[in-house]
């Protein structure tokens, strides 16, 4: 049996890495099957499950979103790690700004202050996410 | 003996802040144990997407993303400086920032201005007075951050880039060579640095899903906050291994000082001794 090459990493750990006779990953547009020799593709994933079939069984990993490559002996697959929102983004920009700002004014007041901020901006911003899950179903 | 008491409160005093610095260097050195292995579990990720990234670049996509290649001319560059939070780690910060500072007054010659963004508390105090334009900032990262805090930082400098506002995007952080050895680097992000030429110099391109634009742009968003974050933890990597090597050398040069005031100590209690024997045999003859 051919087999494609397979790594699933994220940005902090390699999820999977080894040899399969095919690969299923939740595209945007779809779900993908992917056997050895598929054309080159790049694709945008949706949050769900990676199937990985190798001839000792099948290996399951959630992805909560990410990208997919494939060349025709290797797929790689990009979990992402971060919760991707664009307003999420956007507060913290905001919130980054504004302690530049505040740092420019007071050059000498010491730095408690930013630590102070930098907690306030984290637990906005997750206030923010939260509320967004309430408001809508994610998956 | 005043001298002697005198030597002696400093000995003690030395002695505690040997006691201090001693510490630093254990709480340091099993720190550096766990920012390496973050570093090294975060590499597989930069590898794979690099390794992509560079099949990308010869892929003869319809669609020619700005990111890859842009041909404006250079007037402002945005840099994101990567330091530590805490000091007490030898020349690390003030290494690194005497790097990026040699390179801003070459650019300055040319005219070319920057807009700066600032990770970590030391660089943030550093650059506030260097008279350069300080955009963003971005502190208490702790020693285990998370991918998404940078997200809102990479993505305003990465708007500045998208909106014409700076024609190049680098990164400046140390690179981890090994504990004794950290390299100052400044790595360019945008425009994209081509990769040298492999065997793949027959026409194809990908099958984009949803589109070219789409994908490609994912993906080289993510290749970049791959980049900024490993700069990060292979900086926090250098930050831990830095300070143990400080601290140790601090702890050692305390033990010297302790060894050479107690012989001044010990001649000082001798010739105390001395001369109260001679007094009483003085004493003793003068009777």
């Amino acid at each position: 049996m051919p087999t494609i090459h397979v790594d699933v990493v994220s940005a902090t750990e390699s999820l999977y890495s080894g040899e399969a006779l095919c690969v299923f990953a939740p595209a945007s547009t779809g779900e993908l099957g992917i056997y050895p020799k598929h054309t080159a593709l790049l694709s945008i994933l949706k949050p769900g499950e990676v199937r990985v079939e190798t001839d000792k069984g099948i290996e399951s990993i959630y992805v909560s979103g990410g990208i997919v490559e494939v060349q025709p002996d290797v797929v790689t697959i990009f979990s992402d790690t971060a919760i991707r929102a664009s307003d999420l983004d956007e507060s913290k920009a905001l919130e980054a700004k504004q302690r530049a700002q505040e740092a420019m004014e007071n050059a000498t007041e010491s730095q408690d202050i930013s630590a102070t901020q930098a907690a306030l901006a984290e637990s906005m911003a997750q206030l923010q996410m939260i509320n967004k899950m309430r408001g809508k179903k994610i998956f | 003996m005043a001298a002697g008491k005198e030597i002696r409160t400093q000995i003690s005093s030395i002695k505690n802040t040997q006691k201090i610095t001693s510490a630093m260097e254990m709480v340091a050195s099993s720190k550096m144990k766990k920012a390496q292995d973050r570093m090294l579990a975060s590499r597989p990720y930069c590898e794979k997407i690099s390794n992509v990234i560079g099949h990308v670049a010869y892929a003869h996509s319809e669609f020619e993303h700005p990111y890859m290649n842009s041909s404006e001319k250079l007037q402002r560059i945005g840099i994101i400086i990567i330091s530590s939070d805490r000091g007490l780690c030898g020349g690390l910060n003030t290494n690194l920032f005497r790097h990026i500072l040699k390179q801003v007054v070459e650019y300055q010659a040319k005219g070319v201005e920057f807009d700066i963004c600032t990770i970590g508390k030391k660089a943030t105090s550093f650059f506030k007075n260097s008279g350069l334009n300080v955009k963003y900032v971005l502190t208490d990262l702790g020693d285990a951050p998370h991918f998404n805090d940078l997200l809102g930082t990479i993505k305003v400098m990465l708007d500045g880039f998208d909106t014409g506002e700076t024609q190049q995007l680098s990164v400046a952080y140390n690179k981890f060579e090994n504990t004794m050895v950290q390299a100052p680097t400044i790595m360019q992000l945008v425009p994209m640095v081509a990769g040298e030429s492999d065997n793949m110099n027959h026409y194809w391109d990908y099958i984009y899903e949803p589109d070219a634009q789409e994908a490609l742009s994912a993906l080289l968003v993510r290749y970049i906050e791959a980049l900024v974050y490993q700069g990060l933890v292979e900086n926090i990597a250098c930050e831990q291994s830095s300070r143990m090597i400080a601290m140790k050398s601090a702890t050692d040069n305390a033990g010297d000082m302790v060894t050479e005031l107690e012989l001044v100590y010990n001649k000082a209690r001798q010739a105390a001794i001395t001369q109260e024997i001679s007094e009483i045999v003085g004493g003793a003859a003068a009777v």
